[in-house]
This record gives structure tokens, C-alpha cells and sequence, in this order.
């Protein structure tokens, strides 16, 4: 019975969210709201701003720097808190 | 846990392998302005070339190649130039991260100022992503190693 009902509500939900997917732009249509807005600009000025054949580094890099340098912190963190978590037990050992 | 295999085909293929993963490692990074790649690829391949080397071998004979204290200041020499040429910007009273500043320090034009800056903070991405990945790889591999000699000791 319990089964059952989870079954209705993951149809339930499932069908919901494909009504919802009914509103969506289509795929790859260039007037959608997402490629509309800032995308023509970057694709139009990234080799004439900044000498960058591939639109998709200087975006990475220069447009979104500030996203980029704290995926590198994120990375750094990460890797400083694998130290911090594993390398007491050996502190303690010796 | 890594053992100490003796396997000279393993061995041999590893020691061959290394100086090409790196070098493509280096492509990968340099090629990021014209095709896909970057610093995160190139690092993460650079860091592959460590861990080959740790597999085919041991965990010391990585270590000997790329010490414990050269790889904590590589973690943090690679954020320190990514934060570093943006803030160099700001003595040129540019926003920070804008690299178009660097035309004051390298004699080019502000287009290629900021194509150059692209490349130094690539440069940075690829150092700590290559320092850090095979900071946790060691630090996984070994403390591994060591909970199982703890074991066998007190069994």
C-alpha cells in the first residue's frame, strides 16, 4: 500500500514537471531569454576585446574572472581540508 | 593501497608515459585560447602523470619526484598568481581582474594585455589544480597505508 501511494506521487511529480517542461524555449532556439541577453555580446566582442579565438575561455577567464578564482580557492580549500582531516592520525603516531 | 610491484612491462610503460602525459598536459593548457582545454584540464592531466608514477612505482619514489613541502607551495603559488594578476590591475587604478592593465607592464596593446592575462591565470588554475590533486591522492593513498599497518600492529 505504502509502495503504491510513492508510485502514484512519483508519477504525480513526474507529470507535473513535464507540464512544466511544456513552457520551455526550444532547443538551441537563439530568441530564448538565456541567449538573448548577454550571450550575442560575448560571442560578438570576445576577439575583438580580447584577442581570444575561443569564446568559451575568455568568458571562463575574463568575463566570469571572479567566478574562475574562486573555483581555484574552492579547489585550494579542498585540498587543504584533505590535509587537515588526514594527516592528524599521523601527527598523533609519531 | 598502493604496493611495491615489480612489474618491469608496468614500470617501463609508466616511465615512458610520463614525459608525454606532461607535455600534452602542457598543450592542453597552452591550446585553451583557441580550443577546448584550459587550466583545470591541463592540471588535471599533469596531476595523472604524478599519480602514474606513484601506481606503477610507490608512493616514495612520487614523493622523492615531488616533495610533500614543493606541493603545498605549489597549492598556494597557483592561487597567489591567479589573485596576484588581478591585483596588480588595481595599482594601474583598473578594476580588479580587469587585465587590460598589463599594457603598462608588457609592451602591448590592452587587447593582448588581456589575452596574455588569460594565460597567467590559466597558469595559476593549472598549478593548484595539478598540486592539490595529487596532494589528495598521496594523502588518501598513505593514510590508507597506515590505518592497515596500524592494524597488522595490533593484531
Amino acid at each position: 500500500m505504502n509502495r503504491l501511494l510513492s508510485l502514484c506521487i512519483t508519477a504525480l511529480a513526474g507529470l507535473l514537471l513535464l507540464y512544466g517542461v511544456e513552457e520551455f524555449p526550444r532547443w538551441g532556439d537563439p530568441l530564448q531569454p538565456a541567449s538573448a541577453h548577454v550571450s550575442p555580446r560575448y560571442i560578438e566582442q570576445t576577439i575583438p576585446e580580447t584577442g581570444v579565438p575561443n569564446a568559451v575561455t575568455s568568458v571562463l577567464a575574463d568575463y566570469r574572472g571572479y567566478d574562475t578564482m574562486f573555483e581555484t580557492s574552492v579547489i585550494f580549500t579542498a585540498g587543504v581540508a584533505v590535509m587537515m582531516l588526514l594527516r592528524r592520525s599521523r601527527g598523533k603516531k609519531s | 593501497m598502493v604496493r611495491n610491484l615489480d612489474d618491469l612491462i608496468i614500470r617501463t610503460c609508466a616511465r615512458l608515459m610520463v614525459p608525454f602525459l606532461q607535455i600534452y598536459s602542457l598543450y592542453v593548457y597552452v591550446h585553451g585560447h583557441t580550443s577546448p582545454g584550459g587550466g583545470f584540464q591541463g592540471g588535471c592531466i599533469m596531476a595523472a602523470s604524478f599519480i602514474l608514477l606513484a601506481v606503477a612505482y610507490d608512493i616514495g619514489e612520487a614523493k622523492r619526484r615531488f616533495s610533500e613541502r614543493l606541493n603545498a607551495i605549489f597549492c598556494c603559488l597557483g592561487v597567489f598568481i591567479y589573485v596576484g594578476t588581478g591585483a596588480v590591475a588595481l595599482i594601474f587604478s583598473a578594476n580588479f581582474l580587469d587585465y587590460s592593465a598589463w599594457q603598462h607592464i608588457i609592451p602591448v596593446g590592452p587587447i593582448m594585455a588581456r589575452y596574455y592575462g588569460i594565460a597567467m591565470i590559466e597558469l595559476g588554475v593549472e598549478i593548484t589544480v595539478m598540486a592539490v590533486m595529487v596532494s589528495i591522492f598521496l594523502d588518501l593513498v598513505t593514510a590508507g597505508e597506515q590505518e592497515a599497518v596500524l592494524e597488522r600492529d595490533h593484531d
